[in-house]
Parts: C-alpha cells; structure tokens; sequence
C-alpha cells in the first residue's frame, strides 16, 4: 500500500510540474466540447438564429413561386437572394459561392393549374356532374423545379432541403385541387366544401420525468459524446509517461527495485482517472453555468449526478487501460503519441460519436459494439436521455470495467514476458 | 557473496555470445572491477546479475539467493546505479529519493533521516529541493547513487558511475563508495577509468568477447606484465589497440 501511494504521489507531482500538459489535459476538452456544441447547436435549433443564403431563380413569378418564397421565408433558416439568371445561378452556386440555387421554371403556375383543372374536369365528367362539355384535353409538358446544390454540400442537408422543397409542391399541388373542385362544385367562394387542414398529424412523444418531459438538445447530446471523447484522448499523455519512463532510465531503475509492475501502474491509474473525473466535473461546469451565457441550452443533470459519475470512473478506466497497454507497447513517444490519439478517432468513429450508430453500414454497425466508446455513449445516453436505472448501466459499466482488466492484463503480462527473467 | 556459474548471454539475432560460460567468484567485501572494451559483455554481465535480463544459461547466487528462486528478496539486498541517472528531471532530488526509497518499503522519518544524510555526505543537502533537471552531470551522478543505496544494499552495481562528470564530484563518488565498502557493502564496478578502477578495486577481472581473460588485485596483474607500469598498460596488451565500435 506504501508503494502504491508512493507511485501514486509521484505521478501527482509529475503532472501538476508540467503545466503545458495539464493546460491540454483540462483545457482542449472544455474548448472541444464549447467548440462542436456550438456548431452542432444550430441542428438541434427550432428557430435558428444563422440563415443559410440561397439563389432563388422565379421564371414563373405565380403563385407557386410566391407560396414557395413565402415558405422558405417563413422557415427562417434561409436567407433569400433572387437571381435573374438561371446559368449565373448555376455558375454561382458550383463555385461554391452559394450552397444552393432553386431554379423555379415558366409558367409553373399556370401550367399547374390548368392541369388540375382539366383533371378535375374529367373526373366530374365521369360522375356526370359536369353540366358543360369537357374541353379539349390540351398536352402540357411535365414541369421540373431544378436544384443546384455546391458540391461540396453535405449529403444530409441536400436530402432535408430536397424533402423540404417536396413537401412545398406537394402542398400546393393539394391546395389547387381542392380549389379547383372547389370552383367546379359551388360558385360561392365563401361556402367550405372540403376541410383542407391537414387531418393527420405528428406528435412527438418525450420521455417524461416527474410529470416534466426530457426534451433532447444539442448540449444532451454533445456533452455525453465529446466528454466521452475528451476522456479517451487521456490515452495519449498517460502512454507517453510510461514510454518517457523507459527512454528516461527511471523505470529500469524500478525494474530492479522489489515493486511490481502491477504498482508502478496502479500509481498512474488513481492520478489519470482523478484527471478523467475533474474533466467530468469541469465540463458539467461548462454545460451548466457557462451554456446558458452563450446562448445554448443548459446542460440538465438533476438527479443524474451519481449515476453519471459512475459512467465517468468506469470510461476512464477503460480509456486508462488503453493507455496502459499503449504505453507498455510502445518503444517511443512518436509511436505512441500519433497511434493513440488517431486510435481514439478511430474508437469515437465507431463508437457512434460523429454519426450515430444506426446510421452505419451493417459491418461498421457490428464493430461498434467492439467499441468502449460505444458502450461509455450508450451509459451516458441511458442516463442523459432515457432517464434509465443504475441496472439498465449495468451490462454498458461491466463491459467499460472487463475492458479496464483485460488491457491491463495484457499489459502487465506483456511487460513480464518481455522482460522475463 | 556471488557466485557465478557457466552464465551465458546470446541476445536475439546476435552472432555470438555477449557473456559466454563465464564462472566468476566475488567474495564479500571486496571492490571487484570489471573492466574491458566496448561491447565485451560489461553492461550485460551486470545487467543479468540485476534481474534485468536473462541469462540464455547458466546461474549465478548472490547471498545464497538465485534469480529464479528469489527474485524479489534478491532485489531488495542489492542496488543498481545505472549509466542513465535515471531520475525524475521535474521532481526535486527529495522527491526522487522519496520515490525510489518508498519502493523498498523505507518510510517516514527513517527515510527522511537518510536521505538528509546521504545528501549532506555527497555535498547535496543545499540543493535538496531543487529539481534534478537543473542539476549538472555531477550532481544528477551523485543522486543517482544515492537513489541505490538508500536501503543500504549488501551489493552494489554501479555501471560507470563516474562517466561524464568533473573531478571533485568524481573524488566525492569514489570516496563515499570506500565508505560504504567500510561498512561492508560489497562492490562491483565497471569503468573505462582505468586509474581510477586501478586505486579504487581490490580485484579486478578484464572481461573481452563475453569471457573473464584476466583476473587478479591490480597490482598482481600489472607485476604479471613486464612492460606494464599501470592497469592500462595491461589492458592494451590484453585486448590490442584495435577500435571496438559497435552498433
């Protein structure tokens, strides 16, 4: 217990003498998790404060044109720019000047109409309500909103804005129909033959806690997966001070003194995991107190505390056996410094930090759950956001925690193998 | 005190032996030298002996103790002072000698009491404080020493301990060695330093290609020479003036 309290007092001091070091250990997490919080905020936004310019080309200057106008307007995520011509739109919009031009083509309006008109016509016809005789059917061409989009825009904003744009000619396609059958039925424009609000709705339902719904947002969701990300990045200093160890002279020097190396690691666990919560705390700080003044949701974590702090001790002690391993393996910091903290990328990636894991291909979906990071995001998701038990964590902490005892294993009995005697 | 019996070295890969069936006796209390070449086996002799590596065959008894048997209890009746000064550059030299004191289970006021002393007989107890990493080569040598012996060791291993540093911290080194060696520590000593090993040892023993070639008190090994006035007139004739670069 003395060795191991001695090892343990010695990393304290050697982290606190190196003051660059702790400013990265404490400081790059709070930067990361105000940094990606902020950005990812505007997704997670309802009303949206940045407006994404868009060219907007009204060869049709009709009612459908107008109602498309007025409904990007009225969404309020789009800042309207019209652009008289359709080649300098497209010119404009592939030089990645702008993320996307809507090209809107002549006569959309009255081409629409007259088509649904004659639709109608022959439907009443059919039922013998129509008293005239039906014109002549008159051929009209198909007509084709056109979209440009910068290449270099996202597949995901392209597929929302196309949805979006859908579900506008939808809507007005819906609206001259019953308009249509409207004039055809009654010439009293005042008389309401058909109900045209929507019949069927959405409702989203949220999980509740004390009778008050759980509302995700940006910082629920960032917090948990950054946090998680800042703990494993722990990996790249603590395998650093184990090769600095070897390359400095001190750990052959402990190598022949009567202290396993079971010690000399369990010195560098308790100091790296004390790291990894008051990482925890401080970006709980950060969600709670410093979010509201910049404009973002407050991080809530009532009545979550404990169970949070328990996902936080179990993911630094896997993110702590990486380390362990790294740095047992590795014969110099250029090994592994890159290789550890492109291997928390790598972990964060499957682990469903950037995209979520249903999102994944089939393959990528199964090596997630080979992830620590996978299981540290579900804890902390359980907990954040579906209001779980200490039990439902349980599977998710016992895997964080047999991860922990298997690197460390192999850590300790690589070293003992390696340098068998 | 160590018995050495048939111990070889063959590191992975290697063409020949680094130690080769050596047999080698070292009775308590003496100053053994072990002196030869770059690459004659020296560091690896020494490095076996510590537990730090394996010896590929053979066996060797330090105390009674083996290092197959008693590995633990071997290492806490022995101390190393290493080429690197293999100590923390951030932590003071108390700090360091906290550390490498604890890991033998030293503690409270003991420690502390010794390490003051060990400081205060290698003139170090105004620079207690200060961080090793503003030490010169001398002073971190002089840590480094006291770092091994801090729990007073029956054997000590010291692997060049004099490279690299300025005379009066060189005498300071070689004379606190006597003392120890008074009070019955028994050394075992490498060095390019062949005046020094020439004053310092009792006995030394010339080690090339991994084999002990000569052995004797120094003043026995240099009568055994005819043309030889010192230890380096007998370690030229045994091991020729050819360059033993290594890599």
């Amino acid at each position: 217990m003395h060795k191991l309290w001695a090892s343990t007092y010695k990393e304290i001091l050697l982290l606190i003498r190196d003051f660059g070091g702790l400013v990265i250990l404490f400081v790059m997490p709070l930067v990361l998790i105000i940094t990606i919080t902020l950005i990812q905020d505007s997704t997670f936004k309802t009303v949206n404060d940045t407006k994404i310019p868009i060219l907007i080309v009204d060869q049709d200057k009709g009612v459908i044109s107008e109602t498309i106008l007025s409904d990007l307007k009225a969404s309020e995520s789009f800042e309207i720019i019209l652009e008289k011509d359709e080649a300098d739109a497209k010119e404009l919009v592939f030089k990645g000047d702008y993320q996307l031009a809507i090209v809107i083509p002549e006569n959309l309006s009255i081409d629409l109409t007259k088509k649904i008109d004659q639709n109608v016509e022959g439907i009443l016809a059919k039922f013998g309500i129509e008293e005239e005789e039906v014109k002549q059917v008159q051929e009209l061409t198909k007509k084709e909103v056109m979209l440009f989009f910068d290449p270099a825009t996202q597949q995901a904003f392209k597929t929302s804005v196309k949805n979006g744009i859908d579900k506008m000619i939808s809507k007005i396609e819906t609206a001259a129909v019953y308009k249509a059958f409207q004039q055809q039925l009654t010439d009293d424009a005042s008389e309401v033959i058909f109900e045209t609000d929507s019949f069927i709705s959405f409702k989203e339902i949220m999980p509740v806690k004390n009778d008050k719904e759980l509302v995700p947002n940006s910082v629920q969701h960032n917090v948990p997966a950054w946090t998680l990300f800042a703990i494993f990045f722990i990996i790249v200093p603590l395998s650093i001070n184990i090769v600095k160890e070897k390359s400095q002279g001190t750990f052959v020097r402990l190598r022949t003194n009567p202290v396993s190396y079971a010690t000399v690691l369990g010195g560098k666990t308790i100091v790296y995991l004390t790291v990894c919560l008051l990482q925890f705390v401080f970006m709980l700080l950060i969600g709670v107190y410093l979010f509201p003044e910049l404009g973002l949701p407050r991080l809530d974590i009532a009545n979550r505390l404990p169970m949070l702090l328990l996902v936080t001790v179990f993911s630094g002690l896997a993110a702590i056996g990486l380390g362990l391993l790294l740095g047992t393996v590795a014969k110099t910091q250029e090994q592994s410094a890159p290789f550890g903290a492109t291997f928390v990328v790598i972990l964060a990636a499957m682990g469903g930090v950037w995209v979520p894991v249903f999102a994944m291909p089939k393959v990528m979906q199964a090596l997630s759950n080979l992830s620590p990071m996978n299981w540290g995001l579900n804890a902390y998701y359980d907990v954040f956001l579906r209001n779980v038990t200490f039990v439902e964590i349980v599977p998710e902490i016992s895997l964080l925690l047999l991860f922990f005892i298997s690197t460390t294993l192999i850590a300790i009995v690589y070293n003992e193998k390696k340098n068998a005697v | 005190m160590i018995e050495i019996q048939q111990l070889s070295k063959k590191y992975k890969d290697a063409e020949s032996f680094s130690v080769s069936n050596l047999d080698l006796s070292i009775a308590e209390g003496e100053i053994f030298g072990l002196l030869g070449p770059n690459g004659a086996g020296k560091t690896t002799l020494i490095s076996m002996l510590c537990s730090l590596i394996k010896p590929t065959s053979g066996n060797f008894l330090i105390d009674g103790l083996t290092y197959k048997k008693s590995k633990n209890q071997l290492k806490k009746i022995i101390g190393i002072v290493p080429q690197e000064y293999a100590l923390y550059n951030s932590l003071t030299a108390t700090e360091n000698l906290i550390y490498f004191g604890s890991m033998y289970d030293i503690k409270g006021k003991l420690l502390k009491e010794q390490i003051a002393l060990a400081l205060k007989n290698l003139g170090l107890e105004k620079f207690a404080n200060k961080k090793i990493g503003t030490f010169s080569g001398g002073m971190k040598r002089r840590v480094n020493l006291i770092a091994s012996i801090l729990h007073q060791p029956k054997v000590l291993f010291l692997d060049e301990p004099t490279v690299g540093v300025d005379v009066q911290s060189k005498n300071v080194i070689i004379e606190h060695l006597k003392e120890l060696n008074r009070k019955g520590t028994t050394i075992i000593y490498t060095s390019h330093h062949l005046n020094e090993a020439e004053h310092f040892c009792t006995r030394v023993g010339i080690i090339d290609h991994g084999s002990i070639i000569s052995l004797g008190k120094p003043k026995e090994l240099i009568q055994g020479f005819a043309e030889a006035n010192n230890l380096e007139d007998v370690f030229i004739t045994l091991t020729g003036k050819a360059l033993r670069d290594h890599a």
